[in-house]
């Protein structure tokens, strides 16, 4: 089995969007099932970004996430058993069940952590390029956000910032049409690429159902970030096949037709990318994903719940406990 | 002995800091030329890697900071302007703040928010003039409002060192207030530790920067009615308190003065605090602005909104009658 940090082949490659799809379908299975409380954002339609992303990058680059970030953080490397045990609120998931499903971080693998406001990333990532930038490491940040993003100022800031200093940072927009309801024509004045272009950072459109559209776009964006020649800006043009969040179902909100969302599954990351893999490396590679995941699920239900007596653990990283809310 | 003022011990810590530890970085609005004079002559001794001018994006920068303190980085950032806290207030409260606990202690985010001139600066106006501390607090972030020169030098050092992120009030009303002393004795003064100005028996004065001149002033007044203490907690959050419990049990008798407003405020919490847990002989008093004030710009109407020393002398006669 090859490092799940190496995506460089295309059979890799497909190993890992099956195991993204393999793991959304059984956290939304979790989510029905009440093991996952308070639902995800199913990243669904939109693996081969996170994908083709991550395999442009090295071990040592960093990513930060959004909202939908469980793709972007199985990508990088982490485990998925440790993963699903964040989302079901158990000690021993990634972040000791303290973030769930939107705050999923693994910082020993450069996942600097997913985030529920949209936008408030980019400077993150940012901050992380300059202070890289500035010890002379080498590493690119990718920072991952949605079309929603595209009219938070906070963003145009972190563009800016990062085009003035000629920071390592590449900016991901995931394009999947909507911002929750909201479609992107009816939120994006101009285009999205002239929001780059405008500071000057290079911007590419990217079919982002395509890995290796996207890894070709990213090789090129990661190597000049990496030698000096500053931020890159990439629009993966992509759809969510799920709903915005599991949520959605229960509210039956109407925005976007079953045929168009027909037309988009025709194009599924998953069926792209198999086509360069041989059938029967695709049936292997489904059976050992499917086992891992298996015993991910397993390894997730079966881990203890943290210890109520410790909610508040990591509140400050010098160990202060201010006082509690009552006691006798 | 030689007279520091309180602008040039913050500018004195800060240097200290840059010195004495290389990740230590600093953004913020016009900090090359040190206008707001906590960076005063720092480019020239430390340059461009470390004294980094930003661009008029505070929220940029904020959450730059906190990337910056994943990586390695120690950044202290300079607002020029209270409200400005505001508007950054996600990437402190919502983002900095909240990613230790959330990452299951992963991540620590040492990022320290300077503010040279919090509260009122008479004739700014309503942008200019808040002193949210208590805000802050409300939230978790660490917060500190030194008094005197001697205690913003310490506790500027101890919110560089600490490995959360620290905000660092110094009032406009004592920034240019001097205190004799001898530099060599310069030392961090720590996060959460109380310092009582004036010993007393009879009541004690709760006072927060700039107040805990007048709360002097009062003391001395009064002194052959009343004995007054007075204590400077320093540190909003944590809070110290032990050394409350300790001063009050002994007075009974507790008057806070808060220069910022009343509804949810600080005062209020000290009041709550000591009365939870010890019999007090008379009703505890505040004196704070008023429930949701916004200082108004002309002097008389600034002036009015804000906690004077005459109204501190009633209180204190209050809780004496």
């Amino acid at each position: 089995m090859p490092s799940p940090t190496v995506l460089d082949t295309p059979a890799r490659r497909y190993r890992m969007i099956r195991l993204i799809r393999g793991f959304e379908l059984r956290a939304l299975g979790l989510v029905e099932s009440g093991e996952i409380v308070g639902g995800i954002h199913p990243y669904i339609g939109q693996e081969a970004v996170a994908v083709g992303i991550c395999a442009a990058l090295g071990p040592a680059d960093l990513i930060t996430s959004t909202h939908r970030g469980h793709g972007h953080v199985l990508a990088k490397g982490s485990d998925p058993a440790r993963m699903l045990a964040e989302l079901a609120g158990r000690a021993t998931g990634l972040n000791q069940g303290r973030g769930g499903s939107m705050h999923a971080a693994d910082v020993g693998l450069g996942i600097l952590g997913a985030n529920g406001i949209v936008g408030a990333s980019a400077p993150i990532s940012v901050g992380a390029a300059w202070a890289a930038q500035r010890n002379g490491t080498g590493q690119v940040v990718a920072t991952f956000f949605g079309d929603g993003a595209l009219n938070q100022g906070v963003l145009l800031e972190a563009m800016n910032l990062a085009a003035l200093w000629h920071l390592p940072v590449l900016f991901v927009c995931e394009n999947n049409g909507y911002a929750t309801t909201m479609p992107t024509r009816g939120a994006v004045a101009g285009t999205v690429l002239g929001r780059a272009q405008a500071f000057g950072i290079p911007a590419v459109q990217v079919d982002g159902m395509d890995v290796d559209a996207v890894l070709a776009a990213a090789g090129v964006a990661v190597d000049r970030a990496r030698s000096g020649g500053g931020p890159g800006f990439l629009e993966c043009l992509t759809y969510r096949f799920e709903g915005h969040h599991t949520v959605e179902k229960q509210v039956r909100v109407d925005y976007r037709t079953e045929a168009e969302i027909d037309e988009w599954r025709r194009r599924d990351p998953l069926d792209l990318a198999a086509t360069h893999v041989s059938a029967e490396e695709r049936e292997s590679i489904d059976a050992e994903v499917e086992a891992l995941l298996s015993d991910a699920v397993d390894f997730a239900l079966s881990s203890p719940h943290p210890d109520p007596g410790g909610a508040l653990d990591h509140l400050y990283a010098s160990g202060l406990r201010g006082r509690a809310g009552w006691s006798a | 002995m030689r007279k520091l003022s309180y602008a040039k011990a913050l500018n004195m810590a800060l240097g200290d800091e840059l010195a004495d530890d290389p990740s230590v970085c600093v953004f913020g609005e016009d900090i090359v030329a040190g206008m707001a004079q906590l960076t005063l002559g720092l480019h020239k001794r430390f340059g461009s890697d470390r004294i980094v001018d930003t661009p008029l994006s505070e929220q940029g920068f904020a959450g730059m900071a906190i990337g910056a303190a994943l990586s390695g980085k120690r950044p202290v950032i300079e607002f020029q302007i209270p409200s400005l806290l505001f508007l950054v207030f996600d990437q402190i409260a919502n983002q900095a703040h909240k990613l230790s606990l959330m990452t299951g202690g992963q991540l620590s985010v040492p990022v320290t928010y300077v503010v040279p001139s919090s509260g009122s600066r008479e004739g700014w106006a309503g942008q200019h003039s808040d002193h949210p501390y208590s805000l802050l607090a409300h939230v978790g972030v660490k917060t500190v409002v030194p008094a005197l020169p001697s205690d913003a030098y310490g506790l500027l050092r101890s919110a560089i060192q600490d490995p959360d992120p620290t905000v660092v009030f110094a009032p406009a009303a004592v920034m240019n207030s001097r205190e004799a002393l001898n530099i060599k004795e310069l030392a961090p003064v720590p996060l959460g530790a109380a310092r009582i100005h004036r010993p007393g028996t009879d009541v004690t004065v709760v006072a927060l920067g700039h107040p805990v001149e007048d709360a002097l002033a009062v003391a001395d007044e009064l002194a052959g009615e009343v004995s007054v203490e007075v204590f400077d907690p320093r540190t909003v959050y944590p809070f110290d308190w032990d050394a409350l419990h300790t001063s009050v049990a002994r007075t009974r008798r507790l008057v806070v003065v808060d220069d910022s407003n009343r509804m949810c405020g600080f005062a209020g919490e000290i009041i709550a605090g000591a009365a939870e847990a010890l019999p007090l002989v008379a009703p505890p008093q505040r004196v704070t602005r008023p429930d949701g004030a916004v200082l108004p710009f002309a002097r008389q109407l600034d002036q009015a909104v804000q906690p004077q020393r005459g109204d501190l002398m009633s209180a204190v006669r209050k809780v004496m009658a």
